[in-house]
C-alpha cells in the first residue's frame, strides 16, 4: 500500500513537473510564437518595438503605368546581382509582377471585373513578423533581424530548400546552375555586375532583402527609389505612427497576402 | 565475423559485380552535378523537391519498419521472431544509409553538410532529423552487431545491449515521426498540413518495410538453406496485412475530409495526384496513372496477402509483397513528396519530371543500400546457419 | 619471417610512395610569397602580424556583425564602421573595405594563398576589384 502510494506520488510529480514544462519548452521551439499568437481572428501582430521595416504597394499607380514595375525590378535584379537565365525552371527573382488572382489565390475571384483580374500585382519577400521559412532553416542561414528584415547569410546556406518549402509566397529562389556562367551565346546570365555587391553561389537559396544594405548607409530600397515620382512603393517604419508608411496604412484598406497562413507580412497592398 | 561476407558462390559474386557497376555508372552522374548544379535534376523554382527527398522519406519507412520485429521479440518475447529479428536491424541500417545519402545528393551545398551540427538549431525539424536518423543508424548497428556476435560465439548477448534495444523501439516510431513533421508543420502546403500524416508514416512504413523483408525472407529460402518458419511468415502477413489497411483507412480520411469540406486547397492536390488538375485551359495529370495504380495495387496486395496465407502458398506471399511495397512506393516514394508542390504557392502548375543524371544517382543510391543490405545479410545468415548446423 | 620475399619490397615501395613528396621536391623551394601593399596607406585595421594569422576570423566576425545585426552605417554603429589605431574609420566590408587599399586580389590575396595552397570560396560571390590588366 505504502509503495504504491509512493510510487503514485512519484508518477504524478513528474506529470506535474512536466505539464508545467510543456509550454515552456514549445515556447522555446516557437521562440515565444505560440502565446503572441492568441490574438482575435487571424491573430493581431505583435507589439509594437523598435524599427519594423514594411511597405505598401499601391496597385492602381502601377496599373495606370505599366512601365513602372519593369523599372522597379530592373532597379533591384541590377542592384542585386540577380542573374537572368531566361527560362522558368532556373529562374531567380527577388521582385516580380504577378496577376490578382495568383498573388491573392485565397481572396474571393467571384464576380470581379476582369480588369481587377489583369491587375498588375508586385510580389516579393513579405519579410514576415513570424517568418515559417526562418523557422524551417535548420542553419539559421535564414533568420530575422531586429529590424523586422527576414534575411539570408549565404555564407553557412546548405541548400536543402526546406525554407523554399515553408515559404507560403513562393518568394525564394534557388540557385540551380552557376549564376556567373554564361549562356551557349556566350552573354553573362548576370549583363552588368554591380561591384558594390556580391553575386551569390550555386547551390544557396535566395531572395529579397528588403535592400539592408541600402538601408544601412541611408539610401532607400532599390524599388522604392525607382518608384518614388509616383509614390506607388511607400516605405518606411511600420512601429513608427508618424512614419509616411504609417499614414498611407491609416488612410486606406489595405491588404495581406494570405492571412490565413498566420505569417503578419511587412506589405501591405492598396487594390 | 564480417569475413563471412568475403566468401560466397558465384551468384553472390554476380550479385554484388552488378550492385557495384550500377554505384559506378551513378557515381559518375554525381560528378556532373556536383560539378553543374542541381539544375542537372528535374527539380525547378516550383517543385523544389525531387526523387531524392521523396526515395528518402519513403525509406525513413522502411527503417523504421525493423520495429514490427523488434517489437514482438524483445518487448513481447515473441520468440518465433528470433531468427529475423536481426533482418530488420539490419534492414534499418541499410535503409537509414540510404536516406542519408539521398539527402547529401539532394544538397545544393553538400560541402556544408556539417553546418547543421555546428549551428543547431532546435526550431528546425531536419536538425531533429538529422539527431533522430543518426541516433536510429548507431542504435541499429550497435544492437544488430553485438546480438549476432554473441550468437557467433555462442553466448547470450550482454546485458548492457538491453537498454539500447530497448530504446531503439520509441525511436524507430521517432524517425517517421519527425521525418512527418519536416512536411505537415508548414502552413501554406494543405496537402502536407495534416494531423493524421505522421500516423500515415507510420502505417505504411509498418507493411512496406515488413513487406520487403519478407520478399528477401522468400528468396533466401529457394537461394539458402535459410528459412525463417512458418509460424513467423503467417505472424508477418498478419502485421503487413492490418498496417497496409490502416494506411488506405487514413488515405480515406483524407479524401474524407477535402471532399466533403470542399475547401479548394484540401482538394487540389487530390485532384492533380488521382484525378488530374484542371487550371486554365490545361489539365495537369502526370502522376495520375501512376497513383491509381497504387490504389489497385496496394489493395490487390492486402486481399492477396490474406489468401496466401489461407492457401500456404509462398508465390502468391511474394506477389502480394510486391504489390503492396511498390503501391507504397508509389504513395509515398512519388506521390506525397511531389504532389505537395502543386499547384505552387502562386496557385500555378509546374509539373515535374527527373533527369537521366537524377535518375541514375537515384539508382545507385538503391545499388548501394542493397549492397550494403547484402553484406550484412551475407554474415547474418552465415552466421545462423553455421550455428544451427 | 614468414614472406619475407614480398613483404619487404612492398614495404620499401609504400614508404617510397609516402615520402615521395619529399624528395620529388627536393631542392625546389618555391619562393617565399611578397604580397604588395598598399602604397597610399601606411596602416591596416590590426597589427599586420595579428592580420597575417587571423584575417580569416575577423572577416567572419564582420560578415556576422553586418549581416546579422542592425549595423547602421549613419550612426556610426559600431557593428559596421570600425576605426584603425590612429583613428583612421574603415567600412568592415572585403569588397568594400578591404579591397578599396588592396587593390589588386592577384598581388595580395592569391600571392599567400597559392603558397599555403589553400582555396577560400570568398570570390566565387564577393566580386574582385578590376585588375589593371
Amino acid at each position: 500500500m505504502d509503495s504504491k502510494r509512493r510510487n503514485f506520488l512519484k508518477v504524478a510529480g513528474l506529470t506535474a513537473i512536466a505539464g508545467i514544462g510543456a509550454p515552456s519548452a514549445f515556447n522555446m521551439l516557437l521562440k515565444g510564437e505560440a502565446l503572441a499568437s492568441s490574438g482575435g481572428g487571424h491573430g493581431e501582430a505583435a507589439a509594437p518595438s523598435g524599427t519594423r521595416w514594411g511597405m505598401v504597394v499601391d496597385v492602381k499607380k502601377f496599373a495606370e503605368n505599366p512601365e513602372l514595375a519593369n523599372q522597379c525590378i530592373s532597379a533591384c535584379h541590377t542592384v542585386h546581382n540577380v542573374p537572368d537565365f531566361g527560362n522558368a525552371k532556373d529562374e531567380i527573382k527577388w521582385l516580380w509582377v504577378e496577376k490578382y488572382p495568383n498573388a491573392f489565390p485565397e481572396h474571393s475571384q467571384d464576380k470581379r471585373p476582369d480588369y481587377v483580374q489583369e491587375l498588375p500585382i508586385m510580389v516579393l519577400c513579405n519579410h514576415c513578423e513570424k517568418p515559417p521559412c526562418v523557422r524551417a532553416c535548420p542553419t539559421k542561414a535564414t533568420y530575422k533581424k531586429k529590424d523586422g528584415i527576414v534575411a539570408m547569410d549565404y555564407h553557412r546556406c546548405i541548400g536543402c530548400r526546406f525554407c523554399m518549402a515553408a515559404c507560403p509566397y513562393g518568394a525564394r529562389s534557388f540557385n540551380w546552375r552557376d549564376p556567373r556562367g554564361k549562356d551557349e551565346n556566350g552573354n553573362p546570365f548576370i549583363k552588368a555586375e554591380n561591384p558594390k555587391f556580391p553575386t551569390r553561389m550555386r547551390g544557396v537559396v535566395e531572395k529579397c532583402n528588403f535592400c539592408t544594405e541600402r538601408l544601412a548607409i541611408g539610401q532607400l530600397p532599390a524599388c522604392v527609389e525607382a518608384a518614388a515620382q509616383s509614390k506607388a512603393l511607400v516605405f518606411g517604419d511600420l512601429n513608427d505612427p508618424h512614419s509616411e508608411v504609417s499614414q498611407v496604412l491609416k488612410a486606406n484598406f489595405t491588404i495581406q497576402r494570405k492571412p490565413s497562413a498566420g505569417t503578419h507580412p511587412s506589405l501591405f497592398y492598396i487594390i | 565475423m564480417i569475413e563471412k561476407a568475403l566468401k560466397g558462390s558465384t551468384g553472390y559474386w554476380v550479385w554484388m559485380l552488378f550492385l557495384l557497376s550500377i554505384m559506378g555508372a551513378g557515381g559518375m552522374f554525381y560528378a556532373q552535378q556536383f560539378n553543374y548544379g542541381l539544375g542537372i535534376t528535374g527539380m525547378s523554382r516550383d517543385v523544389t523537391w525531387g526523387v531524392y527527398i521523396s526515395q528518402f522519406t519513403f525509406l525513413v519507412g522502411v527503417a523504421a519498419g525493423g520495429l514490427m520485429l523488434v517489437l514482438p521479440y524483445y518487448l513481447h518475447n515473441y520468440k518465433a521472431f528470433g531468427r529475423i529479428v536481426i533482418l530488420g536491424e539490419f534492414m534499418a541500417i541499410a535503409a537509414i544509409a540510404m536516406c542519408l545519402m539521398f539527402i547529401i545528393a539532394d544538397l545544393g551545398q553538400p560541402m556544408r553538410a556539417l553546418n547543421v551540427m555546428l549551428h543547431p538549431t532546435p526550431n528546425s525539424m531536419l536538425f531533429w532529423d538529422m539527431i533522430v536518423l543518426n541516433g536510429y543508424l548507431v542504435l541499429n548497428v550497435l544492437c544488430g552487431w553485438v546480438v549476432l556476435q554473441s550468437e557467433y560465439k555462442g553466448v547470450k548477448y550482454p546485458k548492457w545491449i538491453k537498454p539500447f534495444i530497448y530504446l531503439s523501439i520509441p525511436w524507430a516510431i521517432s524517425i517517421h515521426t519527425v521525418t512527418a513533421f519536416l512536411y505537415c508543420g508548414l502552413p501554406g502546403r494543405h496537402f502536407w498540413l495534416t494531423a493524421i500524416l505522421a500516423p500515415r508514416f507510420l502505417a505504411s512504413a509498418f507493411a512496406a518495410g515488413p513487406a520487403l523483408l519478407m520478399i528477401i525472407a522468400m528468396i533466401l529460402k529457394r537461394t539458402t538453406k535459410f528459412d525463417i518458419g512458418r509460424e513467423a511468415q503467417d505472424k508477418l502477413v498478419t502485421i503487413i496485412g492490418y498496417a497496409a489497411l490502416i494506411n488506405f483507412f487514413f488515405l480515406g480520411c483524407e479524401f474524407f475530409v477535402a471532399y466533403y469540406s470542399q475547401m479548394p486547397g484540401h482538394m487540389h492536390t487530390l485532384d492533380y495526384l488521382f484525378w488530374g488538375l484542371g487550371h486554365g485551359d490545361q489539365v495537369y495529370n502526370n502522376l495520375v496513372p501512376f497513383m491509381r495504380a497504387s490504389v489497385v495495387m496496394g489493395l490487390a496486395g492486402i486481399a492477396l496477402i490474406f489468401v496466401s496465407r489461407a492457401k500456404q502458398s509462398d508465390g502468391l506471399l511474394v506477389l502480394s509483397c510486391l504489390l503492396i511495397f511498390v503501391a507504397f512506393w508509389i504513395d509515398k516514394g512519388l506521390g506525397l513528396v511531389l504532389g505537395g508542390f502543386v499547384p505552387n504557392m502562386l496557385d500555378q502548375v509546374t509539373e515535374y519530371y527527373p533527369s537521366v543524371q537524377e535518375l541514375g544517382i537515384t539508382a545507385a543510391i538503391w545499388a548501394t543500400g542493397f549492397f550494403i543490405l547484402s553484406i550484412l545479410y551475407k554474415v547474418a545468415i552465415s552466421v545462423k546457419l553455421e550455428k544451427e548446423a | 619471417m614468414y614472406g619475407k620475399g614480398r613483404i619487404i619490397p612492398a614495404l620499401i615501395i609504400f614508404l617510397g610512395l609516402m615520402t615521395s613528396p619529399i624528395w620529388l621536391q627536393l631542392g625546389n623551394a618555391s619562393k617565399t610569397p611578397k604580397p604588395e601593399k598598399p602604397k597610399d596607406y601606411t596602416e591596416c585595421v590590426e597589427p599586420t602580424q595579428y592580420m597575417r594569422e587571423t584575417h580569416m576570423l575577423l572577416l567572419n566576425q564582420w560578415r556576422d556583425d553586418i549581416l546579422r545585426e542592425d549595423a547602421d552605417m549613419e550612426r556610426n554603429d559600431p557593428k559596421r564602421v570600425g576605426h584603425t589605431a590612429n583613428g583612421t574609420a574603415y567600412v568592415r566590408s572585403l569588397q568594400n573595405g578591404c579591397m578599396n587599399c588592396h587593390t589588386s586580389k592577384k598581388k595580395f590575396c592569391d600571392e599567400c594563398h597559392e603558397y599555403a595552397a589553400v582555396k577560400p570560396y570568398c570570390w566565387d560571390c564577393h566580386i574582385q576589384p578590376k585588375e589593371a590588366m
